[in-house]
């Protein structure tokens, strides 16, 4: 046991984590002048969110230590535990900002979707790797994963939190085409699903299209997303190459960001730094994806490699979406900036999702 | 189990898997530089724009105000509709001194305009930076030249056109239609879509259907210069203007009942028998909503809010009277379906009935001798319904009333109805903790003591006799449409409850309802429209009361000098064509001081009238002096 423990500490991947630190530490830094001038509210977010980082650290030190074959043991049961969360929440979760996505008790509130999100990965690592040999995928292989994503889905539609139904998708379609889902194949799935769209669309009720609508097309409410659009866009150029500095962000110190530490927290950190700086920043988080894939392609066994390969795309598409919105590229969803952005649940995910790259890189060499 | 080796050779990766990764690579770059290519555009080309756009926050934000819906009468006539309007608005951050600002201003606006203004800012404490707060809305011409003129004096302060709710014949109906004000802070946190300085309908049926006439409000993002003038549209959608409300209220009939109630208190409810459409409900007194509209000031709000009269009380549902004698419909149908009588079951009435030691008198000192349940209806005797009160007991009463839709909502599109009440002696054990008296049945068996109904539940009822049973659900709007006329909501079929009433029993109580109005000793002759200038013929079925308002009573002699609120009620409530129904109508009159029959029975008839004979009807004939000449009694 004495030499297991040496040999994990031996191969244990310090880059990674090293990444993560600086992104978890630029985020707390970023949230404090973002909040900077709200006075003990301002230190309030930062003491919360460190004391979730150091969460997210004792949940990262588990993921890294267990050998991950655990999760591939019990991956059903994972996965049944996170869906009943979100029965949960559907049941007994709190209300804000006309959405159910919270279960609360003594002070704290988790977003079980959060967690929802390493769940699938790890029933999806489990299947697929269990399924034919790479290259051999049928589409059947696909649609049994899709059935086992239906009921999370839905409970997340419902309460209703359409970016991260949507982030699931892509993760769960960009899981399939790396275990071996033919492109060709793919592009039959994406047309049978197109070609669904009206007709689910004939279901929804008019709140529910309208919804839909301004998601894809925020202009069509400029006093909300459209509104956000365009603040965010003004902070982000108004930092230029070199930024205004820190705590010198004009735009969100008079609070004109709205979610300014959680979905728009890139903004901020734009504006302070200028191009230069988050050139810097997107260049960790391609650090990160590219340690990554290495550890994917290198993972002794399949399931390593396909668990690996779920959390870095988790990573990745958030990071996407979240800057893309940033910079007005893409429609306003309630995604967060992984490790970046104000929250317990998607900080703790997220640390927890690294300790378990970490801990398929270690163990690529033990048997 | 170990090896030993902290050195173990490594999986040789296989080809496909170096492939797709190296795929997944290549995806990540083209992305991230996309990302990186976006970035750059904006903060690299753009950047000197979006910073000097930064400095100024030169980006505001404009709600646009949608139309509000329009109400409309069954033809089609605008009761409620919008007109443009000037508001006066301020931008504090665009103010180099506000006090200074607000003082220049309040030289134009007066003394109830500073009022605003504080009562604006104190309210905009949730408002986004550098947005508008309205002052004042609906601003006069005089106001709009001065602040037009003086601009230079006041930095931040603008003018904006927007729609003012324009109730077209100000009182009319107005305790019906309702008003509309600015949100209140608790509206807002519980409706969604609103924000601060929105209108909401906050009574009638501006309340009840608000969500069908506010609207979609639109927005538009304005570049302007650092003195907040605009320089530039960004972006704009234009808002949505709500939907037409399509009453079943027949302008005419409505405008005939308030007329008909002249200078009284009191309320008129007139129902279509088949389909439980309201016709007409008014109530008086009214208010205008165009105070509202304008922005109340606070004399106006409390000389209505302190009226003893309560004129934004819509007495038809908010209002619970005793109903007096036209409880004895549901006394007659009660006992008869029980077969405590029969249709020839007589009492004796001497003028009054001992019960215990004390003795309960009928409203004719004289006495009534031998009446059967038709006589006693038609005569309105109390001490017949005495003695079958007392044979049914109180919780069978109930029952009947009960069917017959007292003491519960009507279930009528308004925000607001009593229930009314209708005793029972568990209400009474658990209400008091005591035990129903005997006496107090005798109280209910006239319509007094604990029972309250409203004007709307009693048209209601007396539908119900009418069309043979069917308790009808009231509909006040016949459908909502957009404005280019798309039907969105139409109420559904009608719904109705049976009573449980036999047809013969039914068929009893209606004739002698006919009896009272069209004999020689019937209590409710004011109400006959034969005798009008007119060929056809339309007889009318109908019940008189009077309800005590106050038990002691005001003292002796005439109830005219009694205080009012001592002062009876006078209640009619009839139905017509007598042989094939069309209209139910109610009328309460709120301390007349006089019987039913004198008081609210022309009443009644002038608002019959009106329906039957609408067009060309001879306005002279209309009179009530006719019908006042012919005395009758409850």
């Amino acid at each position: 046991m004495r030499q297991f423990d040496r040999r994990l500490l031996y191969h244990f991947d310090w880059f990674l984590l090293a990444i993560v630190f600086s992104l978890v530490c630029l985020g707390i830094c970023t949230q404090y002048s973002a909040s900077y001038g709200l006075g003990s509210a301002s230190s309030g977010i930062v003491v919360r969110q460190f004391s979730w980082a150091l969460v997210g650290l004792g949940g990262m030190l588990v993921a890294v230590s267990f050998d991950y074959h655990y999760l591939e043991r019990h991956a059903y049961l994972v996965y049944a535990l996170c869906v009943l969360s979100l029965v949960g929440v559907a049941e007994f979760g709190s209300v804000a900002g006309g959405a159910r996505r919270w279960i609360s008790f003594a002070g704290f509130s988790l977003q079980p979707s959060e967690f929802m999100k390493l769940g699938l990965v790890v029933v999806l690592a489990h299947y697929w790797s269990r399924a034919r040999s790479l290259g051999r995928s049928t589409l059947l292989d696909f649609l049994i994963p899709a059935l086992l994503f239906a009921p999370a889905g839905a409970l997340i539609v419902a309460q209703p939190d359409l970016g991260t139904v949507v982030t699931l998708a892509i993760v769960l379609v960009s899981v399939a085409l790396f275990a071996g889902l033919r492109i060709k194949d793919f592009a039959k799935l994406a047309i049978a699903a197109a070609a669904a769209i009206p007709f689910l669309w004939a279901y929804l009720e008019p709140y529910q299209k309208e919804r839909v609508t301004v998601f894809f097309n925020p202009e069509m409410d400029p006093l909300g997303a459209g509104y956000h659009i365009i603040q965010s866009k003004i902070a982000i150029g108004s930092g230029t190459v070199f930024g205004k500095g820190f705590l010198k962000g004009t735009q969100s110190q008079l609070h004109f960001l709205p979610e300014q530490h959680t979905d728009f927290i890139f903004s901020v950190f734009a504006e302070e730094w200028g191009f230069v700086g988050a050139l810097a920043l997107l260049s960790l988080y391609a650090a990160l994806i590219g340690r990554g894939l290495v550890i994917a392609m290198r993972a002794k066994d399949r399931f390593g490699s396909l668990l690996a390969f779920g959390v870095l795309s988790i990573i990745f598409w958030q990071t996407v979406i979240n800057v893309g919105m940033a910079l007005g590229a893409l429609p306003v969803v309630g995604i967060t900036l992984p490790f970046f952005s104000y929250g317990g649940s998607s900080l703790t995910v997220m640390m927890i999702g690294a300790g378990l790259l970490i801990s398929v890189s270690t163990r690529r060499f033990t048997f | 189990m170990s090896n030993g080796s902290l050195h173990v050779r490594q999986r040789e990766v296989p080809p496909e898997l170096v492939r797709r990764a190296t795929r997944c690579a290549l995806f990540v770059v083209a992305v991230f530089g996309l990302l990186i290519l976006r970035l750059a555009y904006l903060q690299i080309s753009l950047g000197d724009y979006y910073r000097s756009l930064s400095e100024n926050n030169r980006v505001r934000i404009e709600s646009l105000r949608p139309i509000r819906g329009v109400i409309v009468d069954r033809a089609g006539e605008i009761l409620v509709d919008n007109r443009p309007s000037f508001d006066l608005v301020v931008v504090p951050e665009d103010a180099a001194d506000l006090t200074v600002t607000l003082a220049n201003l309040s030289h134009f606006l007066g003394e109830s305009g500073e009022n605003g203004i504080a009562k604006a800012l104190g309210a905009g404490s949730i408002r986004r930076p550098f947005e508008a707060v309205t002052l004042k809305r609906g601003v006069d011409w005089r106001t709009v030249v001065a602040v037009e003129s003086h601009r230079i004096d006041l930095p931040g302060v603008s003018l904006r056109v927007g729609p003012q709710r324009r109730y077209r014949y100000k009182q009319f109906a107005s305790p019906l239609l309702g008003y509309v004000g600015e949100i209140s802070r608790a509206e807002l946190e519980q409706s969604d879509g609103y924000r601060m300085g929105d209108l909401i309908g906050k009574a009638g049926i501006e309340r009840a259907l608000e969500d069908y006439l506010r609207g979609r409000s639109g927005g538009r993002q304005v570049e302007v210069d650092a003195f907040g003038r605009q320089l530039r549209v960004l972006s704009e959608v234009p808002p949505i203007a709500g939907d037409t409300v399509v009453l079943a209220i027949d302008a005419d009939l409505q405008r005939a009942a308030e007329h008909a109630l002249g200078e009284h208190e009191g309320a008129v409810v007139v129902m279509d028998v088949n389909t439980g459409e309201v016709l007409a409900m008014a109530s008086k007194p009214g208010f205008d909503p165009n105070w509202f509209a304008k922005g109340i000031t606070r004399e106006q709000w409390s000389e209505l809010v302190r009226s003893p009269l309560r004129p934004l009380n819509n007495r038809a549902v908010l209002g619970a009277y005793p109903p007096g004698s036209t409880f004895k419909v549901v006394m007659a149908a009660a006992a008869l379906e029980e077969r405590v009588i029969g249709p020839q079951t007589e009492f004796f009435c001497g003028g009054g009935l001992w019960v215990g030691t004390r003795r309960f008198r009928c409203w004719r000192a004289g006495g009534h001798g031998r009446v059967n349940v038709t006589r006693a209806l038609i005569e309105s005797c109390d001490v017949f319904f005495y003695e079958v009160g007392q044979r049914l007991g109180v919780d069978r009463i109930a029952e009947y009333a009960h069917r017959l839709g007292l003491g519960r909502k009507t279930g009528i599109d308004l925000p607001a109805e009593k229930p009314g009440l209708i005793p029972t002696t568990r209400w009474k054990r658990k209400r008091f903790g005591q035990p129903w008296f005997p006496g107090e049945t005798i109280s209910v068996a006239i319509g007094q003591g604990y029972v309250s109904v409203t004007p709307l539940q009693m048209a209601q009822l007396t539908a119900a006799i009418a069309n043979g049973g069917r308790l009808l659900r009231p509909k006040l709007v016949k459908r909502v449409e957009t404005v280019d006329g798309r039907v969105v909501w139409e109420p559904g079929d009608t719904e109705a409850k049976d009573v449980g009433l036999s047809s013969r029993n039914l068929n009893l109580i209606r004739e002698a309802m006919l009896g009272v109005v069209n004999t020689p000793r019937g209590t409710g002759q004011a109400a006959r429209l034969d005798t009008l200038a007119q060929k056809q013929e339309i007889e009318v079925a109908g019940k008189t009361g009077t309800a005590q308002a106050s038990a002691a009573g005001g003292g002796r002699g005439s109830q005219r000098d009694w205080k009012r609120e001592l002062r009876d009620h006078a209640w009619f409530v009839a139905f017509a064509p007598f042989r094939q129904p069309r209209v139910a109508i109610a009328v309460l009159v709120e301390h007349a001081g006089e019987h039913g029959g004198r008081v609210a029975a022309p009443i009644a008839r002038e608002v019959l009238a009106r329906y039957f004979f609408r067009a060309g009807a001879d306005e002279a004939a209309l009179g009530t002096a006719q019908a006042r000449g012919r005395l009758s009694r409850r």
